[in-house]
């Protein structure tokens, strides 16, 4: 092994694989980030993005596969933070009801001493106005109430900022996801300084120009793998687009689009700001797609919840929920299969509001057969049940419903294809009889099972797409700025 | 003008004392000297103790319903105890702030509700206390009588504890390194366990430090009653909890405020003497305490969709 | 012996299990001759804090932080309330009932509409609201003691069949509870919302409309509680509802109903309440006071929430 080389590397993950049940999340990756370069990381959804990058940050232990920080082989989070690598995650992590000084305290450990809150403040100064200069953040505020974007540069500014021990490689996952153009500008600057300097950065972004602009080297991932990993320099935006797509000359839509008949079933203006519209007619299955965070969970949960009331109960409800995040707001964890099937249609099923066990009974059996729930007995709690068919009771939930409309929110992530092809099939026949399905899913192959499909970019529709157009290209060439229809 | 959520948090609990204050005065001039002054707060003292020990454990996010029965059995100890043999007296409210610090360890460890748990402990030091003071009765130890009846130059010793407790909490609280991360665990508490310090130790140091200040409140108490009883402080619990929500803090969030829970407490203390002012029966009082609650609470309300919708512009 | 390990699973038995266990050791020590006196001074006793216990069980159901704190001041207003209607009068009972019933509605659209107006967790809501219904009671009960109608506070202090006529009104209110948890739609909600309230609201529960609902109904349990509770006692005390506080909610918990939400048993809440007054009888038997009596108490709650806690981290 080359001495020299290995001393370059800040972080090496080689071989790795993770997988979440039956889902592949990375499959035998090998990333490399060295010393003095910028690395772009970019993929559409499922691609193995942020396994990778939890992976490096020692959040997360791989199944497979060594992650060494300089040519040593080590583990966990201590470890990976004792190595100088730093993380700005996604979602903002800084502890709201803390002044700027005092977050910096909080995230530095080796900030002691009486004068601790002078020496956080001029660090987190200092580095601000490194990074954004000619900014206005005080930082004597609470972080809470600082605007979404300052606390973004906050964040930015404490991660790179350092105290004894400067950090060596900043993993940056969609940093400049609330910052506007100006501000986005000057962190890519100061990447590019921060990496002459001899740092190192992994920049993950759904904006390609800041990684054709910044990143030294780019690499892209697909299902779980690195499928290309080449100088920036030897990339256009086009050939980046199609580098995330599949190899294989892709089919279309598998579904011809279907002749729209009478009004629209659902018609939702859903950002003041822009005048599109989500609509959907009666059958129709319209797809939500883009790269995930994009506003899609938001849209579906605004045409729900303003369709719902939360006081008086309604006998026909308009419009089903199904869940993507079983754990989260999907299944009633302390109650049996046939309870959490019923709850959404208790009023059809009881008389006098006393609920009626055989009725209950019945179309649990009824749709334990249909949909194919592997279990001896409907009574036995939920959490008996594998994550596939825990889905798809709540699948049944809402079909079990008088519902015209379901909403689903991304609920096939993480279910055995098996599983998959039972539920497409329920859901084509239940479109054909009248139904209408508002799909938000991160998987490309159930975009294609839309007859029309919205594309999400920073809380927005982008593109809308129908029948034939609905491509992989296509939709990945409008969940990226600056990615051009292909 | 531009002006932080804490400062908004502290003006109205600031006004509605002020507010309270001038009113009191404009009824009873002779409120507004030495002794009136020290009559209307003499009681804010170890009510302003416990409030801030209420305070640290909710800057944890959790909650203490056993405050007032332990700041009746603090008492008692210094009415005993603390009293006739100092040594031992001192050793029993030790043990007390370590079974304090120890509760906050088992909250967390064991996941358990902390509403329950002190529910429990509610009935255990009240038990401690009846045993101790079966009947009424004890004696407050000279230094602590001494304490409470001093009579300082230009201000009432009520005005000056007040002021001491509420500058030395806030540099324990806002001000140290302690305080800073204590109130991150009530923020944000995955991202401090991110940095890699230990939840544990932060949350015992909570409650520690809460059982410490109630300690106080009891010595305090005594120090103004002059002997004790087991059901001496019962109505502090929801007093403390509504002292803590009056000067600005918040149930969850780690959102607290020091100087407002002192603040908080003067203010209750003198909504009793302001009705007996305006000749409102004693019958209101209890009344009267809520319905300000209720009126700060909704000012709040009022103030922070202002804010809000200030901010959306 | 399935029906065994069946009956090993509720949490309820538990209580009830301890109740027998506490009953026996009582009877036991007096030699045998306080069997039947016990057990009735023990139903009569337990079947008040059954009646307020039911309604913080609904309360407790919805979830963490759902908790009525107004229950004392409640009983006690409509305790007064009800006995200055009545004013020793037979004839007003039923109208005495319904001043009690009205003052429960009341309070609890109260407490509902200050959570829901002010935004503010349940517990300084509720507490807010029972100041001013303590100030409230205070006010309409000064002067003279009034007692019950005659007939009304014959009726509570005697028996039917050797079991005292409360015990039997709180095992009617006990049974239509049970009903409405495990057979209702309502019952489902609740134990729904309990569970994740946001999972509710988008399984289409009208979350609000239940909650409210739910306070309502604690409200007028602890009236109802207050009437008979002074009917009972031959009179309104200004400090009568004081110790339902934490009884209401210690005998929930040791009831087997989950803290967390979600979960809650009505037989659980006779054990616990048999148990509660059991102890009580059986340290004063035995010459204890009433200190090691509370410290016992205390160290039980939190004995039962921890076994509790730890069933829940093994699943």
């Amino acid at each position: 092994m080359n001495e020299i080389a290995h001393e370059q590397e800040v972080v090496a993950a080689r071989g790795v694989k993770v997988a979440f049940g039956a889902v592949r999340a990375l499959d035998g990756a090998d990333l490399v980030i060295r010393a003095g370069e910028c690395v772009g990381l970019v993929g559409h959804n499922g691609a193995g993005k942020s396994t990778i990058v939890n992976v490096i940050n020692g959040g997360l232990t791989p199944h497979e596969g060594t992650i060494s920080y300089g040519g040593e082989v080590a583990q966990g989070i201590t470890a990976s933070r004792a190595h100088g690598v730093r993380c700005v995650f996604q979602e903002l992590s800084l502890c709201p009801n803390l002044t700027v000084a005092e977050n910096a305290r909080v995230m530095h450990s080796d900030l002691t001493g009486t004068g601790w809150r002078k020496q956080a403040l001029a660090l987190v100064k200092q580095q601000l106005s490194d990074i954004f200069p000619g900014h206005t953040i005080d930082c004597e505020s609470v972080v809470e109430d600082l605007t979404i974007a300052e606390r973004q540069m906050v964040e930015i500014a404490i991660s790179f900022g350092a105290v004894a021990d400067r950090p060596r490689l900043v993993i940056l996952d969609e940093p400049t996801s609330s910052l506007d153009a100006g501000l986005a500008g000057q962190l890519m600057a100061y990447v590019r300084r921060f990496v002459e300097a001899g740092g190192s950065v992994l920049l993950i972004s759904h904006i390609l120009g800041e990684i054709l602009s910044t990143s030294n080297r780019i690499v892209v991932m697909k299902d779980g793998k690195v499928v290309a990993d080449k100088p920036a320099s030897q990339f256009q935006t086009r050939s980046l687009v199609e580098a995330m797509g599949s190899v294989v000359r892709e089919q279309g839509s598998d579904r011809t689009a279907r002749v729209r008949t009478g009004d629209a079933v659902l018609s939702k203006q859903l950002n003041p700001r822009s005048d599109s519209r989500l609509e959907a007619y009666a059958g129709e299955i319209v797809g939500l797609a883009g790269l995930g965070g994009h506003g899609q969970t938001e849209a579906l949960l605004e045409i729900y919840l303003s369709a719902n009331g939360n006081w008086w109960p309604t006998r026909e409800p308009k419009m089903a929920f199904v869940a993507g995040d079983r754990g989260l707001n999907g299944t009633f964890s302390l109650w049996s299969i046939l309870k959490n099937l019923s709850v959404s249609s208790l009023k059809a099923l009881s008389s006098r509001s006393m609920i009626s066990d055989g009725r209950e009974a019945e179309v649990g059996d009824r749709w334990r057969k249909r949909i194919e729930i592997r279990t001896p007995d409907m009574d036995n709690p939920i959490l008996s049940l594998s994550g596939g068919n825990q889905q798809k009771v709540l699948f049944a939930r809402a079909l079990v419903t008088t519902s015209k409309i379901v909403l689903m929110d991304d609920p096939m992530r993480g279910v055995d294809i098996g599983t998959k092809q039972e539920v497409y099939e329920i859901l084509r026949s239940e479109a054909s009889a009248g139904r209408t399905f508002i799909w938000y899913s991160t998987e490309m192959d159930e975009i294609r099972l839309c007859d029309r499909v919205y594309v999400f970019r920073d809380g927005a529709i982008a593109a809308e797409l129908v029948g034939e157009e609905i491509t992989e290209a296509n939709v990945l060439a409008a969940s990226f700025a600056g990615g051009v229809a292909v | 003008m531009k002006l932080s959520s804490g400062a908004i948090r502290l003006v109205i609990p600031a006004a509605s004392l002020a507010v309270l204050l001038a009113a009191v005065f404009y009824m009873q001039p002779r409120a507004m000297s030495y002794t009136g002054l020290n009559l209307l707060f003499n009681l804010a003292v170890p009510i302003a103790l416990a409030t801030i020990a209420q305070m640290l454990i909710m800057s944890v996010n959790d909650l203490d319903l056993s405050m007032g029965t332990f700041v009746s059995f603090t008492a008692c100890v210094t009415a005993t105890f603390l009293q006739s043999s100092p040594a031992i007296g001192i050793l029993i409210l030790a043990g007390a702030i370590a079974a304090y610090a120890a509760l906050g360890v088992i909250i967390h460890v064991r996941q358990l509700p902390s509403i329950v748990v002190t529910l429990g402990m509610s009935f255990v030091w009240g038990g401690l206390a009846v045993l101790l003071l079966p009947s009424p009765g004890g004696a407050a130890p000279g230094w602590v009588r001494w304490i409470m009846t001093a009579k300082p130059p230009l201000v009432p010793v009520a005005i000056v504890a007040s002021v001491i407790i509420a500058a030395s909490t806030h540099l324990l609280v806002m001000r140290s390194s302690l305080g800073v991360l204590i109130r991150g665990v009530g923020g944000n508490q995955r991202s401090v366990e991110r940095a890699g310090w230990s939840i544990v130790w932060l949350r015992a140091a909570a409650y520690a430090m809460a059982g410490f200040f109630a300690v106080l409140a009891g010595i305090a108490l005594v120090g103004l009653t002059t002997s004790a009883d087991a059901n001496i402080a019962l109505r502090y619990t929801l007093l403390s909890i509504a002292g803590v929500i009056l000067g600005g803090g918040e149930f969850v969030g780690g959102r607290v405020s020091p100087i407002g829970a002192v603040i908080g407490a003067l203010t209750l203390t003198l909504a009793g003497s302001f009705l007996s002012f305006m000749r409102i029966s004693p019958d209101w009082q209890i009344g009267a305490q809520g319905a300000i609650l209720i009126v700060v609470l909704a000012l709040r309300l009022f103030l922070n969709r202002l804010e809000k919708r200030e901010k959306n512009r | 012996m399935s029906a065994v390990r069946n009956l090993g699973s509720r949490p309820w038995i538990w209580s009830f299990a301890a109740a027998a266990i506490v009953w026996v050791a009582t009877v036991w020590f007096t030699g045998g001759s306080s069997a039947f006196g016990l057990s009735q001074a023990t139903l009569t006793f337990a079947a008040f804090s059954i009646i307020v216990g039911v309604g913080q069980m609904f309360v407790i159901t919805l979830g963490p932080g759902n908790i009525d704190l107004s229950v004392p001041a409640t009983m006690t207003l409509s305790g007064t309330l009800a006995l200055k209607v009545m004013d020793v009068q037979d004839g007003m009972i039923l109208v005495g009932l319904l001043v009690a019933v009205l003052v429960g509605v009341a309070i609890g659209i109260g407490n509902y509409a200050l959570i829901k107006l002010l935004r503010i967790p349940p517990i300084i809501a509720t507490l807010s609201m029972s100041f001013i219904v303590q100030s409230f009671a205070i006010w309409t009960n000064r002067g003279l003691r009034i007692k019950p109608p005659e007939m009304l506070s014959s009726f509570a202090t005697s028996y039917s069949f050797g079991i005292p006529n409360v015990a039997l009104i709180a095992l009617l209110i006990s049974t239509v509870a049970w009903v409405l948890l495990e057979k209702s739609i309502y019952g489902r909600w609740i134990s729904a919302i309990g569970q994740s309230s946001f999972a509710a609201r988008m399984a289409g529960i009208p979350v609000d409309g239940t909650r409210f609902v739910t306070y309502v109904l604690c409200a007028v349990l602890a009236a109802l509680c207050g009437y008979l509770l002074a009917s009972f006692s031959g009179g309104a005390a200004l400090n009568m509802g004081a110790e339902y506080l934490l009884m209401s909610i210690a005998v929930v918990v040791i009831g087997g109903t989950a803290v967390a939400g979600g979960n809650s048993n009505v037989p659980g809440i006779w054990g616990a309440s048999l148990f509660m007054f059991l102890v009580v009888s059986m340290l004063n038997t035995y010459g204890f006071g009433a200190g090691v009596r509370l410290i016992l108490t205390g160290l039980i709650i939190i004995a039962v929430i921890l076994a509790a806690g730890g069933r829940k981290a093994v699943r």
